[in-house]
Parts: structure tokens; C-alpha cells; sequence
């Protein structure tokens, strides 16, 4: 996030100088593709099976239990990721690393 | 908080990030939209996590894990990867055209 910060304050962007949209027809029609696409999303789901136990005679939708349990707890993340995902993690160390190369090696002022 | 609470929410984020892919002209503008998908994905995974570890708990699930979770650090990475090296590719375009437009870049088609 401070990344983008750093390269809006690098640009010296006026507002007068930008062009603006040529018509408002493509902000209406993005606009009305993305409604769409929410729509279609939650159209898909309402009636969905998986996403509402039965417990007796009532219908009850299914809960993200937020209060207990030790499942979103840091510590256990971290030993789950030096323990059972260490390869990936190390790998991911990997990826930063090239990543950082390839920015370095692009921003280069020659 | 019942399940599709979140899923709505992070269906709503999602569109909306698509909205500003299609729709915006800054290009850091875009990236940010990008961020947003990405980050939404994460919201929905870490709930549906909880949620399969609340039914685990009451003998609704098979099993359960903490693999939601994880791969969320996992799309963190990616994101944080491929953010900074666009933000190198848009500063050196900016250095070299004075803007981040990005209608700007169909001349490379002539």
C-alpha cells in the first residue's frame, strides 16, 4: 500500500492536464456488466443446498463461527507454516526475491 | 454471522473491482481495482474456513482445516509480488510517455 503512495507522489499528476473519459457510455456500460455480474453471483447462491443445514425441523443457515475455537488463532498459523507448508513458504521467499530483481532491473535509469 | 453475509459482501467487493478494471483509465487506478479482486477472494476463503471448521466441530464436516487460511498468506504474497513490479513497468512507462494513461499504450500498435 505505501508502494502506491510512493509512486502517486512521484507522478505530478494535474487534474487539468489528464483527458477525461470521451463518453459517459463506458462507465455506464461497465457499470451495468459489473451489476450483472453481482447479480448473477448471488442469484447462484441463494437457492443454493450446501449453504443451509437442517437441524431437526428447522432450516438454519450455516454460520462462520466467529467467538471460539483456535482455528484463526496466529500461533497455530505460524507452526502449521514452518511444519506442513514450509516448502511453499520457501518458495514464496523465492518469488519475492525475483520479483524484487525484476522491479530493480525494470526501474533502472540508464 | 450467517455465511452468505460474507459471501454477499465479498461478491460486492469483487464487482466492484471489476467495475473499476473496465471502467477506469488510470492505470494505477487499475491496480488498486486488482488488489481489491484479490483481496475479496481472501475475505470469502478465511470465512468459508471458519465455517467448515464450525461444522467440524459439530460433526457436520468430515474434516477441517487450517489450508483456507494458509492460502490466503500465500495469495497475500503473490499480490504483494506482482504489485511491485507493476508499479516499477508503470513508472517506467511514466518516464518515458509523462503519463499513466493507459489508452496511451494502443500506439504501439502503429
Amino acid at each position: 500500500m505505501v508502494l502506491f503512495l510512493f509512486v502517486i507522489m512521484l507522478m505530478n499528476q494535474n487534474t487539468e492536464t489528464e483527458p477525461r473519459n470521451k463518453s459517459m457510455w463506458i462507465k455506464l456500460a461497465g457499470a451495468i456488466s459489473g451489476g450483472c455480474l453481482l447479480v448473477v453471483v448471488v442469484a447462484a447462491i441463494r437457492d443454493s443446498a450446501s449453504l443451509v443445514e437442517r437441524v431437526g425441523d428447522k432450516v438454519y443457515a450455516k454460520a462462520a463461527v466467529t467467538n471460539f475455537g483456535d482455528i484463526g488463532l496466529i500461533e497455530k498459523l505460524g507452526k502449521s507454516l514452518f511444519t506442513d507448508y514450509v516448502v511453499p513458504f520457501e518458495i514464496s521467499s523465492v518469488l519475492f526475491l525475483s520479483a524484487m530483481v525484476g522491479a530493480v532491473v525494470i526501474g533502472k535509469k540508464d | 454471522m450467517p455465511i452468505h453475509y460474507y459471501i454477499i459482501l465479498a461478491a460486492t467487493l469483487f464487482c466492484i473491482g471489476v467495475i473499476g478494471v473496465l471502467t477506469r483509465r488510470n492505470a494505477i487506478i487499475v491496480f488498486m481495482c486488482v488488489e481489491l479482486m484479490l483481496n475479496a477472494v481472501n475475505l470469502m476463503l478465511v470465512a468459508f474456513s471458519k465455517m467448515h471448521f464450525g461444522m467440524f466441530q459439530r460433526g457436520l464436516a468430515p474434516a477441517s482445516g487450517i489450508d483456507g487460511q494458509m492460502f490466503v498468506f500465500f495469495i497475500m504474497v503473490v499480490a504483494a509480488a506482482e504489485v511491485s513490479v507493476g508499479l516499477a513497468i508503470i513508472v517506467m512507462m511514466y518516464r518515458n510517455v509523462h503519463s499513466v494513461d493507459i489508452n496511451f499504450l494502443n500506439r504501439l500498435k502503429n
